[in-house]
């Protein structure tokens, strides 16, 4: 029972994770904000293979995998479909009308988790996965393209314990496609404009100090950061091959174990490493 | 005469009160005095002296004398004014010399009738506390306040300034709160009956009376205790604490409930009859400040007592929690009061006696079962602690809520906490500003303004404003803030402005203990730790509204010997015992009390640079528009709302109003200073007297060199500032026909009724008044304007609004136009300096005297004007407004050929019309060319029948006559034209 949150020490616990396999309709017409090179599925199925290794293998989550839905280019994206929070999920109502079905079974798998689902039935409402960043203390909701405050409302509503501060999101996907959690209280910040004023943003509107971790390239500003009971902090993170500058920043992070994770091809339509999982911590089984 | 040094301040304040009071129904006291009129007419002959406006002061002088024969007469006409109600037309002349304005004429000519205004605005108030402090005289109670009532018009020493501003404060307050509401739609009789109970303790203090308080206290129970009457609030607290052995009490208070949901503090540095207005006192004892940290408190008693306020405020769902969360502070209330699970008693039904959520499902209660029976071992100590631990990081946790709206009108909540302040709309956060990042918090009326540091990348502060339901609401937001950040963020509390002398706005600090400090006392308690029962939780969780009442099963909190004298003693900080006017060196920050960890300006009435920086972009936005429809916004109306309410002190409102006019004041100054010099007296100044403008005047004067002397003056001298010029100011008010005593008396009569409707529109009126105030300083203003861009665009909006709102403002601005000319009169003869005539002469009102202020007040309450006033009221529901526009094409002064022009385009018939004149002369110093501009005011009241246009006419024509040296180079005309009438009578 870690109570509320159980504090920053409990941040980053993790049991379970949900992702979903890459259907191959994902390379011709999953979503994309700029046109690009074709995405090779070959080895974003590789990649993609190589993250879910990780997390079940070497990290020892539960691993609750969904089956592609060819109807559903992005549906391997998870993250935006639900967002969990201790022992309760709010599925979400995703801004591209394209996706909004993928929520469907991502409600059914949280169900069979036994978690409190919230579902995002108002008609006004968008919202993102990817526009959410929980800090272990509260919440920022990027108000994009994808999310609108509507959205972040029924999300203050449902998490009622966290105070829920919006930031403004310009010239990005979504908020985290510059951003995320590196630690407990450690913010990663890309470099680019609009991720430093989305920082700034988040820095007046929080009551907490938080240390941040500024990378060069936005993308690699995305990471995933766990506490696992037998490994400490766990930080997954882009690749040296993809970002070398970043990569050399995450690499004085010295109480963490750094695991580079290759994200290529996802990367060509807008896909981060916190996209393909939706991370759960049951702390109890009930 | 004064009995106590100490009753000094009260007699002021009830001379405050009583002084609108006296000036509507005792009108014959104050006429009474001769000698008070007399000391009038000479400070405003020494004024006239001290003028460098030849002109003028020859003929100020004679009207003075005017007035007083005239009021006499305002009675018998105020008889008919009702009818002129209906129809108004009003004409401004304003007679701008400059070629070069042609265009800005209209600005300026705004701005000029705004400075012309503001230094009526300001009269009245200084009126009524002159009158205040004549019948004080009268009474011969103290020859001290006289003193002081001269000093402060004086405006010459700091010291003073500040002690005016406390004294002002305490009154205002006093009014406000227990005044206002009440007295705006009580009769003057009972102000009066209210008065004079607070007058005469301090002649015969030995009554004791004593009041029956009950105090509802967090476990439900009810504490009883007879107070005398004139306790204060303080007593009532250490009383409640003792009972309930509660030494470390600074985080608690005492609220009590007006209108049933609005909740206020009990200020424990007042007299509780001050606050409380019903009879039945009936309290709540709650947390006032949730310690962030509550594993810091010293004692377990301490954090029970926390621990209860937090599940009322959980279980009314005052404070949300998840589902998770609700469940896990139940299990640790659950074993707080009932120790571990036990299978045997605590069977299924058990938990459903405690309340733990608003909605409270069997669910959530097995969850607590559940987690209770994981809690096994914690002693009630130890629960509670860990309820605390958890929710404490609840994100609402301390919050203390108002709602509000932002610049664009949407609804927001303003949410006050430890940190600072915070911005939510709906459940979502969208703005914090920490108290580190806040320069400065004010209110004026309903408006609830905080100066915000410049960003890293930028240059200049940005103000921003929030609208709240009332101005009451907006004191409530303001002192919440000023109590927070001084508990807070301050080692030791600010000493409040100490006042010798009246001064406007609030003196409110906090006067408690700071956080710093009661932890400090909390190191040094030194004793078992007190036994206490604790309740049941079910008994208070059930009463969801924060006042568990009819709970009263079991008084479990027993008393203990009271070790808590300790805290007790330190905790009052007698403000009026303390008050050494601290000279703040410049003028600059009024907080340069002892703690400033961040340097916070606390201002009421938002005097503040912001305010007159928001001002500033609202007329500026409003300016443009006023172009447009020239003047559809007339200044004149402005002005007459406030002098309307200014007429009826009584109410709140009428109070707010008087803080607005005093607020645009300053705020006109302030930005010819600078922002930095202006804040800090700004700040202070939360006026709610017209002394807090002169004071702020005073310290301007000082940096700058300008004197005004004359509460009128402050408008006008604060361009004069602006320009980095001496500004000689002269207010000459004339009235043309008789007839306009009774213009005022029903004016104000009007006000009194309007009062509460003008409160909705109060916020626009000021804006368009602000507008027109600021406006003439516009060109010097700049500065500030663009420092304020930020907030500009907002006040655009608000400007917008103000102009739809116009129309029906019109009506007010019709009854207010009379009442401005009343107010004028009363000004102008309250005012230090001058009377003025009814008749004919034009009286030359302030003079400002470079650097030293010399004026005395005397006060004389024109009875006559005043009693009628009273009597009058006409509602007026809607009105059409015409706005015309003359100009003459010559800039220089030559009358002829401009004022021959207008004259001619109007006939001059009869005098029968009721006319008010009203000139204000200013005559501003520039390198050493002079200007002179005579604004006139007519103001025509009456019926169809009467022929506006002749009366124009005919009060142009006067208006040269009485100036031949001068041209009419601007008329324009404000017509008012009611569409459906109410009744007056």
């Amino acid at each position: 029972m870690a109570g509320l949150g159980g504090g920053s020490a409990a941040f980053g616990r993790c049991t379970h994770a949900v992702v979903r396999a890459l259907p191959e309709s994902l390379c011709r017409q999953a979503l994309r904000r700029a046109p690009g090179p074709e995405v090779d599925f070959a080895r974003a199925e590789r990649e993609h293979q190589l993250y879910v290794g990780v997390l079940r293998g070497k990290l020892g989550l539960q691993v609750l995998e969904l089956p592609a839905d060819e109807s559903l280019p992005d549906c391997a994206f998870v993250e935006d479909a639900a967002v969990v929070c201790e022992e309760t999920a709010l599925v979400t109502r995703p801004g591209a009308p394209s996706r909004r079905k993928e929520v469907e079974a991502m409600k059914r798998v949280l169900e069979s988790l036994n978690l409190n689902i919230v579902e995002m039935i108002d008609e006004n409402a968008t919202l993102d996965g990817g526009d959410v960043l929980f800090t272990g203390r509260e919440f920022f909701v990027g108000l994009s393209r994808r999310t609108n405050q509507r959205g972040a409302e029924i999300l203050a509503d449902t998490f009622k314990d966290y105070a829920v501060s919006t930031v403004p999101v310009h010239d990005a996907l979504h908020l985290k496609s510059f951003c995320s959690m590196a630690g407990p209280n450690l913010i990663a910040i890309g470099s680019s404009e609009a991720a430093q004023k989305a920082l700034k943003t988040m820095q007046q509107m929080s009551d907490h100090r938080y240390d941040k971790l500024t990378v060069p390239d936005d993308a690699a500003a995305n990471c995933i950061y766990l506490n696992i009971p037998s490994k400490g902090h766990v930080l997954l993170h882009r690749a040296p091959e993809e970002y070398p500058e970043s990569a050399k920043v995450f690499e004085k992070l010295k109480d963490h174990m750094l695991i580079p994770i290759a994200n290529t091809e996802l990367d060509k339509v807008d896909g981060s490493l916190t996209c393909c999982s939706v991370l759960i911590n049951k702390t109890s089984e009930l | 005469m004064t009995t106590e040094v100490g009753s000094e301040t009260e007699v002021k304040k009830d001379s405050e009160q009583l002084g609108p009071d006296k000036a509507k129904d005792n009108p014959e006291e104050a006429s009474e005095t001769p000698e008070n009129q007399k000391s009038r007419e000479t400070s405003s002959e020494e004024a006239q002296d001290s003028s460098s406006v030849p002109a003028p002061t020859s003929q100020s002088s004679p009207s003075s004398q005017k007035e007083e024969k005239a009021s006499p007469e305002s009675k018998g006409i105020s008889r008919f004014l009702p009818p002129w109600l209906k129809k108004q037309k009003s004409y401004t002349l304003a007679e701008p010399k400059d070629e070069t304005k042609k265009r800005t004429t209209g600005e300026q000519q705004v701005v000029e009738e705004s400075e012309c205004q503001a230094p009526d605005r300001v009269a009245q108030p200084q009126k009524s506390l002159e009158e205040a402090a004549a019948e004080n005289q009268h009474n011969a109670k103290a020859d001290d306040k006289e003193e002081k009532h001269s000093v402060s018009s004086a405006e010459t020493q700091p010291a003073k300034e500040d002690g005016k501003e406390m004294e002002v404060e305490k009154v205002a307050k006093e009014k406000e709160e227990k005044q206002t509401e009440k007295e705006k739609r009580e009769t003057k009789e009972v102000q009066t009956a209210e008065i004079k109970p607070e007058s005469i303790p301090q002649k015969s203090p030995k009554k004791i009376k004593t009041v029956q308080c009950k105090v509802m206290l967090l476990d439900g129970t009810e504490y009883s205790c007879d107070l005398e009457k004139r306790a204060k609030g303080q007593v009532l607290f250490d009383k409640v604490c003792e009972h309930l052995n509660l030494l470390e009490k600074d985080y608690f208070g005492l609220l009590f409930y007006e209108n049933s949901d609005q909740k206020n503090w009990l200020d424990s540095s007042k007299e509780i009859k001050r606050q409380i207005r019903s009879l039945p006192w009936i309290f709540t004892f709650n947390v006032k400040f949730y310690p962030p940290d509550p594993s810091q408190l010293t004692e377990d008693i301490t954090r029970y007592f926390l621990c209860l306020q937090l599940r009322q405020d959980i279980a009314s769902g005052r404070l949300p929690c998840s589902f998770v969360t609700h469940a896990l502070l139940g299990s640790y209330t659950l074993q707080a009061e009932l120790g571990d699970h036990d299978p045997e008693e605590h069977r299924s039904d058990y938990i459903s006696e405690f309340q733990f959520a608003p909605n409270q499902t069997q669910e959530m209660e097995e969850k607590v079962a559940e987690l209770h029976k994981t809690h096994r071992g914690l002693t009630p100590a130890q629960a509670d602690s860990q309820f605390l631990e958890n929710a404490k990081r609840l994100s609402m946790y301390g919050v203390d809520l108002h709602h509000a709206k932002d610049s664009e009108g949407v609804d927001i909540m303003l949410g006050v906490c430890a940190n600072g302040l915070l911005i939510y709309k709906d459940r979502l956060r969208i703005n914090r500003f920490a108290w580190p990042k806040i320069l400065k918090i004010s209110y004026k009326r309903s408006n609830f303004y905080i100066k915000v540091r410049p960003a890293e990348l930028e240059q200049f502060e940005s103000t921003i404003g929030f609208k709240l339901p009332n101005h009451r609401a907006a004191k409530r937001l303001w002192k919440v803030c000023v109590e927070h950040h001084t508990f807070f963020r301050l080692v030791s509390p600010e000493q409040p402005p100490k006042a010798k002398f009246l001064t406007l706005g609030s003196k409110f600090r906090y006067s408690g203990r700071t956080q710093a400090q009661t932890r400090q006392a909390s190191n040094l308690i030194d004793r078992p730790a007190p036994y206490f029962e604790r309740t049941s939780s079910k008994r208070v969780s059930r009463s969801l509204d924060g006042a568990p009442m009819g709970i009263s099963d079991q008084s479990l909190l027993r008393d203990f010997p009271a070790t808590g004298g300790q805290a007790a003693g330190d905790k009052i900080i007698d403000i009026e015992a303390a008050g050494q006017a601290k000279l703040r060196e410049g003028g600059r920050e009024e907080d340069g009390s002892p703690v400033k960890t961040p340097q916070l300006e606390l201002t009421q009435d938002g005097k503040d640079l912001d305010k007159t920086q928001d001002d500033l972009l609202k007329h500026q936005a409003s300016i443009s528009e006023l172009k447009r429809n020239f003047m559809e916004s007339t200044p004149e109306p402005r002005p007459n709302e406030w002098e309307k309410r200014r007429i009826t002190p009584l109410s709140l409102q009428t109070q707010g109003v008087c803080h607005c006019r005093q607020l645009s004041v300053c705020v006109s100054i302030q930005p010819s200073e600078g922002p930095c010099t202006g804040v800090s007296d700004a700040d202070k100044s939360s006026h709610e007297t017209l002394d807090i403008v002169e004071e702020k005047k005073q310290a301007e004067v000082g940096i700058e060199e300008t004197l005004v002397v004359d509460e009128t003056n402050k408008g006008k001298m604060q361009v004069a500032t602006d320009a980095g010029e001496t500004c000689k100011v002269e207010h000459l008010s004339k009235k043309d026909s008789s007839s306009l005593p009774s213009d005022s008396s029903s004016s104000s009569s009007s006000s009194e009724s309007e009062d509460e409707e003008v409160g909705e529109y109060q916020p626009h009126h000021r804006g368009i008044e602000e507008h027109v105030e600021t406006t003439p300083e516009g060109s010097k203003l700049n500065v500030p304007v663009e420092h304020t861009q930020v907030t500009a665009e907002d006040f655009v909006q608000e400007n917008a609004v103000t102009i739809a709102t116009e129309e029906k403002n019109l009506s007010e601005e019709i009854k207010q136009d009379l009442g401005e000319e009343k107010e004028e009169e009363q000004l102008k003869l309250n005012g230090d300096v001058s009377h003025v005539d009814i008749d004919v002469a034009p009286q030359i009102i302030c003079c400002s005297e470079p650097p030293v202020v010399k004026t005395e007040m005397v006060t004389i309450s024109d009875a006559t004007q005043r009693t009628e006033i009273s009597t009058k009221e006409v509602p007026i529901v809607q009105t059409e407004t015409k706005t015309i526009t003359y100009e003459s094409p010559q800039f220089d002064g030559s009358a002829g050929g401009n004022a021959g022009v207008l004259l001619s385009a109007q006939t001059i018939t009869s005098e029968s019309i009721s006319t008010t004149t009203t000139t204000h002369i200013t005559k501003m110093v520039k390198g050493g060319v002079s200007e002179t501009r005579i604004e006139k005011r007519i103001v025509i009241t009456g019926d169809a029948d009467i022929d506006h246009d002749e009366a124009l006419a005919q009060a142009i024509k006067e208006a040269k006559e009485q100036h031949p040296d001068m041209s009419v180079t601007r008329v324009v005309v404000h017509k008012e034209t009611e569409l459906a009438e109410e009744d007056e009578e």
